[in-house]
């Protein structure tokens, strides 16, 4: 479930790919301890093992990316964002990232309130469902948008609750949960300039990267 | 059983020679050390017999010890004293392999209640000049865990680098973890559990039963009286063979083909492939193990319940551990199943420990530990390479 955007990932654009992970880089602290969701193959917690000295562990739904994270040396275990994060005592690290896996969960509310829970912070990317290019497929013409990042039909996809960045908004809110950073990515790959109002965001866009806390 | 062991004479003194005075080194206890046991007892004089493979460093850091299965041995990368075969894990451990002994100090020691010169119920007992057999006082995991301890006190090694193990090796792993949690930088239980299932107990049960039903058995005092319940024994490895294979192992490997014959016999000859390789399987494993040694280990192995050693919660087992975990189970292991490794994964997490965890596919059954798994031998390698780069322990010379 988790594994079909991460190979969507690993072939879109390069730059595009890095950026995302960097974006995320950036908002932890050397040297803390983090749970990645959704992992991958492992890039992320590379990454921050190699730049940021982080305490890193992975779980990812595809044991094919288990077995190669573990082989790389990574912490890994096979499992499921919707049911496996139960099991993890509060405050278990500081950060719990969920990159690119959000809209693939069966309850995205209860993973959110989860990531709250396990993490002192929580670190959550998404594609923007209210991207123009997204909103034009739908107005114009009727039909689900399947774009180069997103090119699953509607009843072939793993993204079953796609958000946009009001609608994400929205859920901190209910969580009541802190944003204390965001980031948003262009088409590009590129940061939207940070003092953009969040309509300007949610129409241009096409990922979203947030730093929440309780 | 057609055949009987041609050599049992020379078997038979190889290996009462290798029960009290074993070809490997040997670590002696006096009295004065005696072990306490579970049992609530204590056994003293006593002893512990191990081999290692390559050197320990100079800040004694690069320490690995291997836990046997239930019929296992010390001999785990050399050849067997009694059958000269390789080691049990000669795919696994050796130069340039996953258990590389070109990096790492590599020990494995015979457990406790076993016959390869570690005190068991084939030892002879100093206050009669008879073996043990059932005079020694059961034996658990804990007690053979406790025992590889005292070990590796005297080979004075304050902390393992790694416990890696299988099946009731891994076990021991588990327990050596919670138990010695300081001792223990990282951790590989392969194809076990944290308990031994009700399934798993009803087979050994009928493994010691045919044992007990040996008329030669003897009430377990055949040694002293010149026998061996070699019938009995076959059929406990007999069926304790059939759990450590797959459904889907036999059908490839026999299916129902006829063993040397054109057509069925209408008699109880071995009929079909599977039957002599049974046979066979029980044969050549009286040749090399105690039949007493059986009923204490497999008995080990029943009792050993990690959760009920911690108030039924089997996260408090770890609870504040340091240790990197890398659990690993067979996807067609039946004995074992992965449920009973996510168990232990679960609890892990629960406790907040560093723990990986790799289920490998394959159709070979619980017995996949021991042969040619290629996924096994990837992710026991870049375990144990992430752990030692983490522990500072300098690669293989000529390593980049």
């Amino acid at each position: 479930m988790l594994r079909p955007l991460k190979n969507l990932m690993a072939i879109a654009p390069l730059p595009e790919r890095r950026v995302d992970l960097e974006v995320v880089a950036d908002l932890v602290q050397p040297g803390a301890r983090v749970l990645d969701v959704g992992c991958g193959d492992g890039g992320l917690l590379h990454l921050l093992a190699e730049t940021r000295g982080v305490d890193g562990r992975g779980i990812e739904l595809s044991q094919q990316g288990v077995n190669e994270c573990v082989a790389r040396g990574l912490s890994v275990i096979q499992g499921d964002a919707d049911t496996d994060l139960e099991d993890y005592p509060d405050d278990s690290f500081d950060y719990v990232i969920l990159s690119q896996t959000l809209q693939a969960t069966r309850d995205p509310r209860l993973v959110m309130a989860n990531l709250l829970r396990i993490g002192r912070r929580a670190i959550v990317s998404f594609p923007n469902f209210g991207h123009w290019r997204i909103r034009a497929s739908l107005v114009l013409r009727g039909r689900m948008p399947v774009t180069q990042n997103l090119p699953h039909a509607w009843y072939e996809t793993p993204n079953i609750h796609f958000c946009t960045i009001r609608d994400f908004l929205a859920l901190t809110e209910a969580l009541d949960a802190k944003v204390e950073r965001a980031v948003a990515l262009n088409g590009n790959g590129a940061r939207i300039p940070f003092n953009a109002p969040w309509e300007f965001w949610n129409l241009f866009g096409e990922q979203a990267v947030f730093l929440l806390r309780r | 059983m057609t055949a009987t062991g041609s050599m049992d004479g020379v078997d038979d003194s190889a290996r009462r020679r290798e029960a009290d005075a074993p070809s490997s080194p040997v670590a002696r206890f006096t009295a004065d050390e005696a072990l306490p046991l579970d049992a609530g007892v204590s056994i003293g004089p006593w002893q512990i017999a191990y081999q290692s493979y390559g050197t320990l460093n100079a800040d004694r850091s690069n320490a690995i010890l291997l836990c046997h299965a239930l019929t296992g041995d010390q001999h785990a990368a050399n050849d067997s004293p009694i059958t000269g075969k390789p080691g049990w894990w000669t795919t696994l451990v050796g130069p340039g392999k996953p258990v590389d002994t070109d990096r790492f100090f590599v020990i494995c020691a015979n457990v406790l209640g076993g016959c390869m010169g570690t005190t068991g119920p084939a030892t002879t007992d100093p206050a009669t000049g008879l073996p043990y057999a059932l005079d020694l006082p059961l034996v658990t995991v804990g007690d053979m865990v406790r025992a590889q301890a005292k070990l590796i006190d005297r080979l004075g090694i304050e902390t393992l680098f790694a416990v890696v193990g299988g099946s009731m090796g891994g076990m021991q792993v588990l327990d050596w973890a919670s138990r010695y949690p300081d001792r223990v930088f990282a951790a590989v239980p392969i194809a076990t559990g944290a308990r031994h299932s009700s399934q798993n107990i009803a087979f050994h049960e009928v493994g010691r039963q045919a044992i007990m039903a040996d008329p030669d058995w003897r009430g377990g005092r055949y040694i002293a009286e010149g026998l061996r319940p070699r019938k009995g024994l076959a059929v406990a490895r007999m069926a304790a063979h059939i759990t450590y294979m797959s459904e889907q192992a036999l059908h490839r490997k026999f299916g129902r083909n006829l063993q040397d014959r054109p057509q069925i016999s209408f008699g109880f000859d071995a009929d079909f492939q599977i039957e002599s390789y049974l046979r066979h399987q029980g044969l050549s494993f009286v040749d090399r193990f105690d039949a007493n040694s059986y009923l204490y280990v497999t008995r080990a192995m029943d009792y050993f319940d990690l959760a009920a050693d911690h108030g039924g919660v089997l996260a408090k087992a770890f609870t504040g551990s340091r240790t990197r975990f890398c659990v690993v189970s067979f996807t067609s292991d039946w004995l074992f199943p992965t449920r009973e490794s996510r168990t232990v994964v679960h609890a892990l997490n629960a406790a907040a420990a560093n723990v990986s965890f790799v289920e490998v596919e394959t159709d070979r059954g619980h017995d996949a530990f021991l042969l040619d798994e290629p996924e096994l031998f990837r992710t026991v390698r870049g375990f144990l390479t992430g752990a030692a780069n983490a522990r500072g322990i300098a690669p293989p010379a000529g390593a980049v």
